[in-house]
């Protein structure tokens, strides 16, 4: 049965342990190498030291943080935590899309990589109606169209538009 | 009357015009959808503002913020569900009205509530400002600095049963914002001899990745759920405005309060709208109605809420201090244009002040009247499955990130945070603190170190009347928080007392039993049992 100090808790218990305990000891990493990567400059005053901000920020996590950690009604680990633990886990994946769909962007084009991404995403979401499909591809257009044609937000042509031809080649550059 | 002509003037073009109809529009689109919300759409819409004029890209930006919780209220009157989070409160008694089949009624009062918020407070902030350009003169760097720590701990505090974990990542975010090259020894701070480190971390990538990239993260793990819309029925659009005006007693209390905790950092829409609905419910004449359906319930939430945006920007333009995250999101479109908000704006460009502040009031009539046309339209975008909007995120995210600067290492930042953001969320911790702590650390380092250089004694510091008002706040606030921390302290105990079954610890029992023996009442009660005892056994 849980206790009042647990009922009163704000938040699921799930996971928060690992990770009070995961930011106070990078919070803890942090400080100690306060020495290493800052500098104590000479005849300057305290509060213009460049050291000063980085320790008042590393202070506070140590500090707020290790009580937090020490507040927390629960001491153990249990089952909640390691599942809590893959379900984190489980958004590396769509992290890795991400960085796959910024890194190919360069190399094949914004339309044709999100042309492909939009629907694959949707796809592997697990919508396989001609409806969904549909909209992930009007999608990916409206957005290259609005932000890159229409807005001309900073965003290069590929390095495969290198090989079209002349007009079109700069067009492709300027506009997909 | 120059100075309202000189500010019309300045929005009297067509880009203006237009982003004032892609900030109704988008921000009513935005707040109808659960699960975008305001913070999200702005994150992405930042960089591309930063190509138009500072006018054009604030107005897009505002309306966002202010036209989005007009939206918000739709799913929670017709689904149950707020669009944003601060419509949380629409649904305690716009849902009830829907389920007894009035929900066209319910959406007509909370959008008239909302217009008369949002009028309401840009009346008032306009009437304002030359009391607020009178004033913000008189804060020099001690006065920025101490009113940026107020709004610090005031963001911290805000954050009940939840404090400390709010205050450890406020810090992160201050240690965060000293990453890089120090601008005045010239020092690396936390670089690791990394170049991309060397620049610093952008606010921009980290706002895309807590609040953005994580809640596309939220939505793509998630489920879709089926949603069941509500036929419009039930009254007409345009009647809340004359149910409006049989409360004037609730919609201006309300919406003073809008205004009022508006303008205090770190406080906004939430504190706002409780304490109107408790003010509602205590001076009405039927409170056993707040909750099930209250027309003065409905006015109460939504007024409130709809009076914040404009007040927010109080601090922003007068302070240049941000009070929460969307206003700290629009400060960076200001330093892109090299454009410095604070004292100097409010003596300087005041007619540029006002034109926001018109260009808010224009808003509140445009959506308004787009949403008297289009809800019966609007109410099919909560269909859209939640796990394709995570997909529409994701793409979208990408345009905000890589257009700042073109690289893949700010992309990967971004995404680190977005798995920081994601994991917050799942544990119910804020991640507003991260973003005001980068943003207020920032301007309390300069402005502590320009103020330090005239100080000699520590009271220095407060010898000038508004820094020792601030001052004095800062020590009520904290003693506020200490005095809620020990009373909550005190109630936990007892309420842990009060349901403990066992009597207590066997060690203890046997030290109270010691003391007990050895007390001189222990020893006189001993005497008289014993007293009796020989008595009785004189019987025998």
């Amino acid at each position: 049965m849980a206790t009042e100090r647990e009922r009163r808790f704000a938040g699921p218990r799930r996971g928060q342990l690992g990770f009070a305990l995961g930011f106070v000891a990078l919070s803890l990493l942090l400080l100690l190498l306060i020495g290493d990567q800052t500098i104590w400059a000479a005849k300057t005053r305290f509060f213009a030291q460049p050291r000063f901000w980085p320790a008042v920020g590393l202070g506070g996590m140590v500090l707020m943080g290790g009580l937090h950690l020490y507040r927390l009604p629960w001491r153990r680990f249990n089952v909640n935590d390691r599942t809590e633990l893959r379900r984190w886990a489980l958004v590396l994946e769509y992290s890795g899309w991400f960085m796959g769909y910024v890194l190919l962007v360069p190399v094949l084009g914004y339309l044709p990589v999100t042309l492909a991404f939009v629907p694959l995403l949707a796809r592997r979401m697990g919508y396989r109606s001609r409806l969904m499909m549909g909209a992930s591809i009007i999608f990916a257009v409206v957005v290259v169209v609005l932000f890159k044609s229409f807005l001309g937000v900073k965003i290069p042509g590929g390095a495969i538009y290198e090989y079209l031809p002349g007009a079109l080649r700069s067009f492709f550059i300027l506009n997909l | 009357m120059d100075l309202f002509l000189s500010a019309l003037d300045i929005l009297m073009r067509w880009d203006v015009a237009l982003a004032l109809l892609v900030g109704s529009v988008g921000g009513v689109l935005i707040g109808a959808i659960p699960g975008v919300g305001p913070a999200v759409a702005i994150a992405i819409l930042l960089p591309a503002t930063f190509s138009m004029d500072p006018i054009v890209g604030l107005t897009v930006l505002l309306g966002i913020y202010g036209s989005s919780m007009y939206g918000g209220s739709i799913p929670a009157i017709l689904i149950n569900t707020p669009g944003t989070a601060v419509n949380a409160l629409t649904t305690y008694d716009g849902y009830p009205m829907t389920a007894r089949g009035e929900p066209r009624r319910a959406l007509s009062l909370a959008y008239s509530s909302s217009f008369f918020g949002g009028i309401f407070s840009v009346i008032c902030l306009i009437l304002f400002a030359p009391v607020l350009a009178r004033i913000a003169p008189m804060f020099g760097s001690r006065e920025i600095f101490l009113a940026a720590l107020l709004g610090i701990i005031l963001v911290v505090v805000a954050h009940r049963g939840q404090a400390l974990m709010a205050g450890a990542l406020a810090a992160f975010g201050i240690f965060l914002q000293t990453i890089g090259m120090e601008p005045v020894k010239y020092s690396q701070r936390y670089t690791f001899d990394q170049p991309f480190l060397q620049g610093g971390i952008n606010l921009i990538v980290v706002v895309l990745g807590l609040f953005a990239l994580s809640q596309a993260f939220v939505l793509l793990t998630a489920e879709d759920e089926r949603i069941r819309t509500t036929r419009l029925s039930g009254g007409s659009l345009f009647q809340g405005m004359r149910e409006l005006l049989r409360h004037p007693r609730v919609a201006s209390v309300s919406a003073g309060f809008g205004v009022i905790m508006g303008m205090i950092p770190g406080v906004g829409e939430f504190t706002a709208q409780f304490m109107s609905y408790t003010y509602a419910q205590r001076t009405s004449k039927r409170p056993e109605d707040f909750g099930r359906g209250a027309s003065e319930g409905l006015i109460a939430a939504e007024t409130a809420n709809n009076a914040v945006p404009a007040a927010a920007m109080v601090p922003l333009l007068a302070l240049g201090i941000p009070g929460e995250a969307l206003t700290a999101m629009m400060l960076s479109v200001f330093y892109v244009h090299n454009v410095v908000p604070g004292p100097g704006l409010f003596q300087n460009d005041m007619d540029f002040v006002v034109a926001l502040y018109l260009a808010l009031l224009i808003l509140n009539v445009l959506v308004l009247a787009f949403l008297l046309v289009a809800t019966k339209s609007l109410i099919q975008v909560v269909r859209i499955p939640n796990r394709f909007l995570g997909v529409c995120i994701l793409t979208l995210s990408f345009v905000g990130v890589y257009s700042l600067r073109n690289s893949a290492t700010d992309c990967m930042l971004a995404a680190v945070f977005g798995v920081l953001g994601y994991i917050l969320k799942r544990l119910s911790l804020p991640a507003v603190p991260i973003i005001l702590g980068m943003v207020l650390g920032g301007i309390m380092e300069v402005k502590l170190r320009a103020g330090m250089a005239r100080v000699k004694t520590p009271l220095d510091m407060i010898d000038r009347p508004v820094s020792f008002i601030l001052f004095l706040i800062i020590i009520l606030v904290l003693a506020t928080q200490i005095r809620r921390v020990w009373l909550d302290r005190r109630d936990l105990k007892e309420a842990e007392w009060q349901s403990n079954h066992r009597s207590t610890s066997f060690g203890r029992l046997l030290l109270r039993r010691k003391s007990s023996f050895l007390m001189e009442r222990g020893k006189l009660q001993r005497a008289r049992r014993l007293t009796w005892y020989r008595r009785l056994m004189d019987l025998f």
